[in-house]
């Protein structure tokens, strides 16, 4: 089954036209060439009713919604008109906004997640699949085999049952690597980004994977700032049927330096590694102690439980 | 990117927001005359006050009252060019290179306010304190209850509300007809501090002390401090803001990778670390000190890395003396492993590197980038994981020294 993409997936690209944009497009639709998911096109202002590299540009992402069922969004916008793009996606009605770009302003994001939330209470109230934003600042979505969405390297995953969700892109394809090579693979795998103010959290992904048949396990990959993981930590005690592995990067990270990742700065004493580490493994997860180790811990836990 | 006092006042002012006058200096003789100004105007006394970016200035002897002008040359004198160390600069201090001169006001009431993009609530929020002057961490820890959280919902921006909902927990008077007219005071400044932290993208802007000063009619509120951060993501849409940067404030390092848009940050340890994600270049970090060694830096090469860009990614690492080791650990995504080896042997043979050099890569184009290292001639230590790595740098940094 697996969860948010599948072979069904119609995708397009705001920013087709942009360098990164079209790169991207290319290798997605490469990788479910043969079957799966399709990039239908992509949307750039004012480009509409031209072609690049054989995809369709639009004017709008309402005109690709209605000519070719578009249901996911990929940003490649640059950062100050990401958020505005993410608005006119969510306003077209597309479910999976799946924002690539980095270094959008926090203040627009406060705007999208406002208008997010006002319009999927709206389409609660009607009845209709709430619109779910990845992102930004992440590498996207993939379901191995049936569907990529985003800038993550789609040979090195592997169809099979761990679900992955990580703040960290390139952490994110470790874990993909070492469940891999392992002979485990992926159900899905969800790069929540590494900005404060996002999308989709933890506990998002999380509901997902517990209720997706195809998903046995999940691995988590958090990162020292906020409070996510304290919360994803209660909310797998409480919830999780399936057994979760987990790491925290940023043990070493002297506190009040913003490494990177507008998220990960310690400040006040919360948000620690240690604090999310003690969370984690009060939850019952186990925490990989090096991030060469993600995947053997993973392993360790199912044998634990009689499940490899 | 950070300000100093006397720039954020400038903008509180430019929004109408209510400071005491005060003119920056940056000689002793510019210190003068700029009090001489201030005289002119009506002050009857002068704060002469170090502008470093750090808090505590006043602990570390850095702000200093005059009550005459004849006062002002001396204490601009002690003040200018001395070490200010404070709990926020660490032992080593920060040179005083600016004064800022302002009108003595001093203040009845002393309150805590600032403004914070707040991550876990998706808002603005709002802290304030009837206490101010003191650390706001400090009064977090020992009584929570005298500090107020107010988010206020972006969509609303700043009500009416809100300052009867502050006013009420300051102890300042609702009565729309007080002489002082207080209550329209701090709403009418609350709203255009608001609107001024939004429009300029701020990420955090604090006043302590918020104050009054003066008596019955003439009672007003002022900011007597003013510290502001701003969201570096937006610093491109605001030429002004980015004019207010003070190099001298900022790690020369640090400066010159942002300059090829490369995120680093100085360690004390000495494994330089070259690696592509944040997440990525933490958890190299954590894993070198795993296997016993010590990062000498954070250096992200992020997404779009070209081949100059990872060259000069290197020299920044090999200017640091400490570092007695490299590791190179990428897993490509956007970024491709045989550009990254290109840049590898490109700074490698430009900055004539003779420390050792260890290398993981995976990802896109892995073979390629794999043979060119190895083809290159050069001494590089190929690794195969990450523990791998991290285990041979630490080695290779024993060995060495």
């Amino acid at each position: 089954m697996a969860v948010l993409v599948n072979n069904d997936s119609r995708i397009i690209t705001q920013g087709i036209t942009g360098k990164t944009g079209l790169f991207h497009s290319v290798q997605c639709r490469d990788y479910t060439r043969e079957k799966g998911a399709k990039v239908v096109g992509g949307v750039t202002p004012g480009r509409g009713g031209q072609s690049v590299e054989g995809f369709p540009v639009w004017d709008s992402v309402a005109e690709a919604v209605e000519k070719e069922g578009a249901n996911v969004s990929m940003i490649f916008v640059p950062p100050f008109g990401a958020a505005d793009a993410i608005l006119e996606a969510v306003d077209a009605g597309i479910e999976l906004v799946v924002a690539i770009t980095e270094g959008i302003p926090v203040l627009d994001m406060l705007k999208v997640k406002e208008y997010l939330a006002k319009t999927n209470a709206l389409r609660k109230a009607d009845g209709k699949n709430i619109i779910r934003l990845i992102g930004p600042n992440c590498p996207g979505i993939i379901t191995p085999n049936q569907a990529k969405i985003g800038i993550m390297p789609g040979y090195i995953h592997k169809v099979g049952s761990v679900g992955i969700v990580s703040r960290s892109g390139t952490l994110t394809y470790e874990a993909v690597h070492q469940t891999s090579a392992l002979g485990m693979g992926q159900s899905t795998c969800i790069g929540i980004g590494g900005d404060p103010v996002k999308g989709m959290e933890f506990i998002d992904c999380l509901e997902l994977f517990n209720n997706d048949e195809q998903t046995e396990s999940v691995v988590m990959i958090g990162e020292i700032g906020g409070t996510a993981e304290e919360e994803a930590s209660a909310w797998i005690k409480a919830n999780m049927k399936k057994p979760v592995a987990g790491f925290i990067a940023g043990v070493t990270a002297p506190p009040g330096r913003r490494m990177g990742h507008a998220g990960a700065i310690i400040s006040g004493g919360s948000g620690t590694a240690e604090s999310k580490m003690k969370a984690m493994r009060e939850a019952g997860i186990a925490v990989a102690k090096t991030p060469g180790e993600m995947g053997t811990t993973l392993q360790a836990l199912l044998k634990e439980r009689g499940m490899a | 990117m950070k300000i100093h006092e006397y720039q954020a006042k400038e903008l509180f002012r430019n929004a109408g927001v209510a400071v005491p006058n005060g003119i920056p200096a940056f000689t002793v003789d510019e210190a003068v005359e700029a009090a001489k100004k201030l005289q002119a105007g009506g002050a009857k006394g002068f704060v002469v006050k170090a502008q470093i970016h750090a808090g505590g200035r006043g602990k570390g002897g850095g702000v200093k009252i005059a009550k005459t002008l004849e006062e002002v040359k001396p204490l601009a004198e002690k003040i200018l060019g001395m070490n200010l160390v404070t709990h926020q600069t660490g032992p080593e201090g920060k040179l005083v290179q600016r004064l800022f001169i302002e009108e003595a006001t001093p203040p009845k009431t002393e309150m805590y306010l600032s403004l914070i993009l707040d991550r876990d609530r998706s808002c603005v929020s709002i802290l304030a304190s009837a206490e101010g002057g003191m650390d706001i961490e400090e009064l977090a820890e020992k009584s929570p209850e005298k500090i107020l959280t107010l988010p206020v919902d972006p969509g609303l921006g700043w009500q009416a509300f809100h300052s009867r909902k502050l006013a009420s927990f300051l102890g300042l008077t609702l009565d729309m007809k007080s002489p002082s007219r207080m209550f329209q005071q701090l709403h009418n400044f609350m709203d255009r501090l608001y609107a001024m932290f939004v429009e300029k993208d701020c990420s955090i802007l604090e006043i302590n002390p918020l104050a009054l000063v003066g008596e019955g009619a003439d009672e007003k509120l002022m900011a007597l401090d003013g510290k502001i951060n701003f969201d570096s993501n937006a610093l491109a849409r605001h030429p002004d803001i980015q004019k207010l940067q003070d190099p001298s404030e900022e790690d020369p390092a640090e400066l010159e990778a942002a300059k090829w848009d490369l995120n680093f940050i100085s360690l004390d340890g000495n494994i330089g670390c070259m690696v592509n994600g944040a997440g990525l270049a933490m958890s190299t970090m954590d894993i070198i000190q795993h296997y016993g060694g010590e990062p000498a830096n954070f250096l992200d090469v992020g997404g779009g890395a070209t081949a100059e860009k990872v060259t000069e990614a290197f020299k920044l690492i090999t200017k640091d003396p400490k570092v007695k080791a490299i590791f190179v650990n990428i897993f490509g995504g956007i970024m491709k492993c045989d550009t990254i080896a290109e840049g590898v042997i490109a700074a490698t043979k430009q900055v004539g590197l003779t420390l050792p050099l260890v290398v993981r890569l995976e990802g896109t184009n892995v073979e390629k980038g794999r043979e060119m290292l190895a083809n290159s001639g050069l001494k590089i230590t190929p690794a195969t994981s990450m523990d791998d790595g991290a285990k041979k740098v630490v080695a290779a940094m024993k060995e060495g020294n």
